[in-house]
C-alpha cells in the first residue's frame, strides 16, 4: 500500500513537472514545421518562472472567486493527472474516480475558468466564457461517449481495468475503438484549445476562446493557469495513450525494469504524439467559430457511432 | 392508540400544519408574529415529517383509517418505505424553505401574508397526505388540496394580469391531469367499485387495461411533473409564485408526481410491460433535452430555473423508463441501480433547485429585478447569497464532488450495463439515450454558467444594484441548510444508497449492493466502476492548500489593483458584457428549429433604438393554440343554445324529459 501511495505521488509530481516540457516540445515542433527558429524546449518553464516573479495586477472589481479559480483549476488538473495511468497502472487514487468522474473533473475546472472569466465583466471575458461553454457542451458528451465505447469493451469504467483489458489481453482489432480514437482526437484538440477549434497563439479578438478567458489574469494566477493548461494537455495525451496505445505500461508490483521500460515508453509516445499534434496544427487552419459545432458534432456522432458499432458487431 | 405508529405521527403533523394555517388567519394584524413565528413553527413540522420519514424507511408498514370523509368512505392512510422516502425529501427541502420564508416574507403586508401562510401550510399538508393516501378517494382529495393551494400561492400577486394568466394555465393543466388520474383509478379498481389501494394491488388486469391505466397515469402525473408536451405551465407558474413557493413547487411538488407514477406502476399495477419503459424513456429524454435547451435561452432567472426543472424531471422520467425496461426484462439488479439513480436524483433536485429558487428570491428581494439583463456583479454586494447559490449551481451542473454528479453517475453506469438486454432494438436505442443524457448534462453546465455568471458576476448592469442588500439571517440559514444537503448528499453516496435500499427493495425486489466500503461507492462491483467523493474532495483540497502555501512561499505577495485590461480598450461599461440573451445566442442559433424567435430590431433612423429578442416555445403555437381555438369554437357552438330566456330553457327540459321517457321505456 505504501509503495502504491509513493508510486502514486511520484507519478503525479512527475506529471506536474513534465507537463510544461511537453508543451515546449509541441511548440518547438510547430516552430520547426512553420520554418521558424524554435524556442528552446524549456521555454514554458522560463515563462512560468517569469510570471511567478511579476506583480499581480487585479481589476478593481474582482471578486474572491477570481483569485480562487486558478488554484482550483490547478488542483483539478493535478487530480486528473494523478488518476490517469501514465507510468504505472492501478494506483491507489484510481478508485476515487472512474472515467465519468474524470470528465467531471475537467468540467469542474472548466466551469471555474468560465466563471472567473465572467467575473470582471469585460466584453472579452464573457465572450470567451460563452464560447468555451459552447465548445464544451458538445465536446464533453463526445468525450463521455468515447469512454463509454472503451468501457463497454472492457466492461468497466475504471481506467486501470480498461487499460489492463486493452493492454494485456490478446490483440483484437475493435472497429468501435477506431471510431472512438478519431472522436477522441477531435475532442482533445477542442478541449485543449488547439487548432482547428481554437488557436493557442492567437490574441485576435474575433477568434480567441481560451485566451479571451484568461486576459485579465497576470503573474502567479496566470502562471497557475498556464501550468494547468500544460497539465491538461499532458493528461489528455496520457489518456489517449492509455486508451488507444496502452502497450508498455507497468502494473503495481512490477519489477524496476518494467518501470524503467514504462517510463521510456510513455516518453517516446508523448514525443511522437506531440510531434503529430504539431504536424496537424501546421497543416490545418482554424475553423470559423460557428463551424466549430459542426466539427464537434461530427466528433459526437463518431463517438456514438463507435458505441453503436460495438453493440452491433462486438457484443 | 392515538399517535402510536409513524403514520399517525405524520398525520399529526398534517393536523398541526392545518392548525397553523388557520391560526395564521387569526393573526391578520400581527405581521411580526406571522413571519417570525408561523413559518419557523411550520419548519419544525417539516423537520418532524422528515424524522417520521427516516423512521418509516426502515420500520414496518404502518396503516391507519381516519374517520373523516364521506359516509362509508373513510380516509385510508399507509406509510411504507416509498412514502417515507418522499416524506424525507419533502421534509428536508421544506425545512430549509420554511426557515428561509420566515425571513423572506418579513416585509410583506400582514393581510396577504396571513392568507399566504394559510395556503402555504395547506400546500404542505396536502403534499404529505398525497404521500400517505391509501385509497383513491383520499389521494384525489389531497391531490386537489395540493393543486388548489398551490394555485392560490402562485397567484399571490393577483393584481398583475400575467400572474393571473399563469395561474389559470397552471390550474387548467393541473385539472386535465387530475381528470386523467381519476380515470386511472377508475381503471385500476377493475370493476370492484372498491377504491382502496389494497384491492387495486390484488386486482387482476389484462395487459390492455393495465396499459390503459399506465398511459393515463403517465399523462396525469406527467402533466403535474412537466413532461413535454404538458410542460407549458411550469415556465409561467414558477416565475409568478413567490420564491419560497417556487422552491417548494419545483423541488417537492413535482416529486409527488414522480411518487404517484412509481406508486401506480410498481405497486398498484401487478403487470408491467416492456414498451411502457421505452415510451417513458423516450419522453423523458425529449423532456430533458427540450428543457435544457430552453433554459439556455431564457433571460428571466426564475423562468430559466423552471425550464431547468423540466430538464431534471426529464432525467428522472428517463431513469424511470430505464427502470421499467430492466425490470420487465428480468434484470432486477439493474432495475435496482436505475431506481436508486432516480430516487437519488429526485432527492438532489429537491435540495439544489430549492436552494437556487430561494437564492433568486434573495436577489429579487434585494434588487427588485427578475430579468437577468438588469442584474450582475451581485457577488460583491451579497456574498452569502452568492457563495451559497454557487454550491447549488455547481451541484445542478452535475459537477463532482457535489450531489448532482452522483445521481448522474449512477444513471450513466446503468446505461453502460445494458448489453445483454433481450430486445435487440433496445441495445440500439440505449447508446443514443446515453448520448442524450450526456448532452443534457453538459448543456446544464452551460445554463448554470450563464445563470450564475450573468446574475452574480461581472459588472452591475444597473446603478441601483450597488445598494443591493444582503439577505437576512433566516434566509441565510435556510440556504445554508439546503446547501449543506447538496454537499452531504454529494460526499456520502455510499451511505445514502444504503439508506435507499428499503425503497428499492420494495419496488424491484432487489437491492443495490455497494461493493466498496463506506468511502467508496461501487454499485455493481469494484472492478466495474467506483467513485469516492471524499477522497476526491480530500485530494483536491490538499492540492489546493499545498499550492496556495507553496505559492505564498515563493511569491513575493505584491498585488496591485487597477482597471480591467480587456485588450487595452479604455472605454468599458456594463453594457459591453454579455447579456443573458447574448450568452444564450449560440444555443439559440444551433437549436432554432425548436423555437419561435421573435426579434424587434431598430430602424437605422430611430432616435432611441431598441432591440429585443425572445425565444418562444414552438410547441405552444403548434399544439396549444390549435387546441385552444378548437375548444373556443366548440364552446361558441354550445353557447348558441344559451339565449338567457326562461322559455327556451323550459323547452329544453321538456324535450329532454320526453326523450328520456321514450328512450328508457
Amino acid at each position: 500500500m505504501s509503495t502504491g501511495i509513493l508510486l502514486q505521488l511520484a507519478q503525479t509530481f512527475l506529471a506536474i513537472l513534465l507537463a510544461p516540457l511537453l508543451m515546449g516540445w509541441v511548440n518547438q515542433c510547430r516552430a520547426w514545421l512553420q520554418g521558424r527558429n524554435a524556442p528552446p524546449i524549456t521555454q514554458p518553464y522560463r515563462t512560468l518562472k517569469k510570471l511567478f516573479h511579476k506583480d499581480a495586477v487585479i481589476a478593481h472589481n474582482a471578486s474572491p472567486l477570481f483569485r480562487f479559480a486558478p488554484y482550483m483549476i490547478f488542483a483539478c488538473m493535478a487530480l486528473a493527472a494523478g488518476i490517469v495511468p501514465t507510468i504505472a497502472n492501478d494506483l491507489p487514487f484510481s478508485p476515487a474516480a472512474d472515467v465519468i468522474a474524470l470528465v467531471g473533473i475537467f468540467a469542474l475546472a472548466r466551469v471555474f475558468l468560465a466563471l472567473a472569466a465572467m467575473d470582471i465583466g469585460t466584453s472579452f471575458g464573457t465572450l470567451g466564457a460563452r464560447r468555451e461553454m459552447l465548445v464544451s457542451f458538445l465536446a464533453e458528451p463526445a468525450l463521455l461517449m468515447v469512454f463509454f465505447t472503451a468501457s463497454l469493451i472492457s466492461h468497466s469504467t475504471e481506467l486501470p481495468v480498461i487499460v489492463e483489458t486493452l493492454a494485456h489481453k490478446e490483440f483484437v482489432i475493435y472497429p468501435s475503438l477506431a471510431f472512438a480514437a478519431v472522436a477522441f482526437w477531435m475532442v482533445s484538440t477542442a478541449e485543449n484549445a488547439r487548432i482547428p477549434v481554437d488557436n493557442p497563439s492567437t490574441h485576435l479578438e474575433l477568434t480567441m476562446i481560451h485566451e479571451a478567458m484568461i486576459l485579465e489574469y497576470s503573474a502567479r494566477h496566470l502562471a497557475l493557469i498556464e501550468w494547468a493548461v500544460a497539465l491538461k494537455l499532458f493528461t489528455y495525451s496520457a489518456l489517449g495513450i492509455a486508451l488507444f496505445l496502452p502497450w508498455g505500461i507497468a502494473a503495481r508490483g512490477d519489477s524496476a525494469g518494467a518501470f524503467s521500460l514504462a517510463v521510456g515508453a510513455i516518453l517516446l509516445k508523448l514525443m511522437l504524439g506531440g510531434a503529430f499534434l504539431a504536424f496537424i496544427e501546421a497543416i490545418s487552419a482554424k475553423l470559423r467559430l460557428f463551424r466549430a459545432p459542426e466539427y464537434l458534432g461530427t466528433a459526437f456522432l463518431l463517438a456514438v457511432l463507435g458505441m453503436l458499432i460495438h453493440f452491433l458487431l462486438e457484443v | 392508540m392515538l399517535f402510536s405508529n409513524p403514520v399517525q405521527w405524520a398525520w399529526g403533523v398534517v393536523l398541526f400544519w392545518l392548525a397553523l394555517g388557520f391560526a395564521a388567519l387569526l393573526l391578520q394584524d400581527a405581521q411580526q408574529l406571522l413571519s417570525r413565528l408561523v413559518f419557523p413553527l411550520g419548519a419544525l413540522g417539516a423537520l418532524a415529517i422528515a424524522g417520521v420519514g427516516v423512521a418509516g424507511m426502515t420500520g414496518p408498514v404502518s396503516t391507519a383509517v381516519l374517520p373523516i370523509g364521506l359516509p362509508d368512505l373513510p380516509f385510508h392512510l399507509r406509510l411504507d418505505a416509498l412514502s417515507a422516502f418522499f416524506m424525507v425529501l419533502l421534509g428536508g427541502a421544506a425545512f430549509g424553505v420554511s426557515v428561509y420564508a420566515s425571513g423572506y416574507f418579513r416585509s410583506m403586508a400582514a393581510g396577504p401574508l396571513a392568507l399566504l401562510a394559510l395556503w402555504y401550510h395547506l400546500f404542505l399538508a396536502g403534499m404529505v397526505t398525497v404521500l400517505l393516501a391509501d385509497d383513491a378517494y383520499a389521494f384525489m382529495v389531497a391531490w386537489e388540496v395540493m393543486a388548489l393551494s398551490s394555485y392560490f400561492l402562485v397567484t399571490t400577486d393577483h393584481k398583475i394580469p400575467e400572474i393571473r394568466r399563469a395561474g389559470f394555465l397552471y390550474l387548467l393543466i393541473a385539472h386535465i391531469g387530475a381528470v386523467a388520474l381519476l380515470l386511472t383509478f377508475g381503471v385500476l379498481q377493475g370493476g370492484h367499485g372498491d377504491y382502496t389501494f389494497d384491492t387495486m394491488r390484488v386486482a387482476e388486469m389484462t395487459p390492455l387495461w393495465a396499459s390503459a391505466a399506465y398511459l393515463l397515469a403517465l399523462f396525469g402525473f406527467g402533466a403535474k411533473a412537466g413532461l413535454v408536451p404538458m410542460h407549458v405551465w411550469l415556465p409561467e407558474a414558477h416565475p409568478a409564485a413567490p420564491s419560497p413557493v417556487s422552491a417548494l413547487m419545483s423541488g417537492v411538488m413535482l416529486k409527488t408526481a414522480i411518487y404517484g407514477l412509481l406508486r401506480v406502476t410498481f405497486d398498484l399495477l401487478n403487470v408491467q410491460i416492456g414498451w411502457w419503459g421505452t415510451l417513458a424513456l423516450a419522453l423523458g429524454l425529449i423532456t430533458a433535452l427540450y428543457g435544457v435547451i430552453f433554459a439556455a435561452v431564457q433571460s428571466d432567472m426564475k423562468r430559466l430555473l423552471a425550464w431547468s426543472s423540466i430538464e431534471n424531471i426529464g432525467v428522472i422520467i428517463a431513469a424511470f423508463g430505464l427502470t421499467l425496461i430492466f425490470y420487465t426484462d428480468g434484470k432486477g439488479a439493474l432495475a435496482a441501480l436505475t431506481l436508486t439513480a432516480l430516487l437519488y436524483h429526485a432527492l438532489n433536485h429537491a435540495f439544489f433547485k430549492g436552494l437556487l429558487f430561494v437564492g433568486t428570491g434573495s436577489v429579487l428581494h434585494a434588487t427588485g429585478a427578475r430579468q437577468m439583463g438588469q442584474l450582475g456583479g451581485l457577488m460583491r454586494f451579497m456574498p452569502w447569497t452568492a457563495w451559497l447559490t454557487l454550491v447549488g449551481a455547481l451541484a445542478i451542473a452535475g459537477l463532482p464532488p457535489l450531489n448532482g454528479f452522483v445521481s448522474e453517475w449512477l444513471l450513466l453506469q446503468a446505461f453502460l450495463l445494458t448489453p445483454g438486454l433481450s430486445q435487440p432494438y433496445l441495445n440500439m436505442v440505449i447508446p443514443v439515450a446515453a448520448a442524450t443524457v450526456a448532452l443534457a448534462a453538459a448543456l446544464a453546465a452551460y445554463v448554470m454558467v450563464k445563470f450564475y455568471g450573468v446574475v452574480f458576476l461581472g459588472q452591475p448592469r444597473h446603478p441601483a444594484l450597488h445598494d443591493a442588500h444582503e439577505a437576512g439571517w433566516p434566509e441565510r440559514l435556510g440556504m445554508l441548510w439546503l446547501a449543506a444537503g447538496c454537499v452531504l448528499l454529494g460526499l456520502f453516496p455510499a451511505q445514502v444508497i444504503g439508506w435507499l435500499a428499503p425503497v428499492v427493495y420494495l419496488l424491484t425486489g432487489q437491492t443495490l449492493v455497494n461493493d466498496g466500503n463506506w468511502l467508496i461507492l461501487a454499485p455493481v462491483s469494484a472492478e466495474r466502476a467506483s467513485y469516492a467523493p471524499l477522497i476526491f474532495f480530500a485530494v483536491v483540497a490538499a492540492v489546493l492548500l499545498l499550492t496556495i502555501l507553496w505559492v505564498r512561499r515563493i511569491y513575493h505577495g505584491r498585488v496591485r489593483r487597477s482597471d480591467p485590461w480587456d485588450c487595452g480598450y479604455p472605454e468599458q461599461d456594463a453594457r459591453m458584457q454579455d447579456s443573458a440573451e447574448g450568452f444564450g445566442q449560440p444555443i439559440r442559433q444551433i437549436f432554432e428549429v425548436f423555437m419561435r424567435v421573435e426579434r424587434e430590431t431598430p430602424d437605422p433612423f430611430d432616435r432611441k433604438p431598441r432591440y429585443s429578442g425572445a425565444s418562444l416555445d414552438k410547441l405552444w403555437f403548434v399544439l396549444y393554440e390549435p387546441i385552444a381555438r378548437v375548444t373556443g369554437w366548440l364552446s361558441e357552438q354550445a353557447g348558441r343554445l344559451q339565449h338567457g330566456r326562461i322559455q327556451w330553457y323550459l323547452i329544453y327540459s321538456f324535450a329532454t324529459l320526453i326523450f328520456l321517457l321514450v328512450f328508457t321505456r
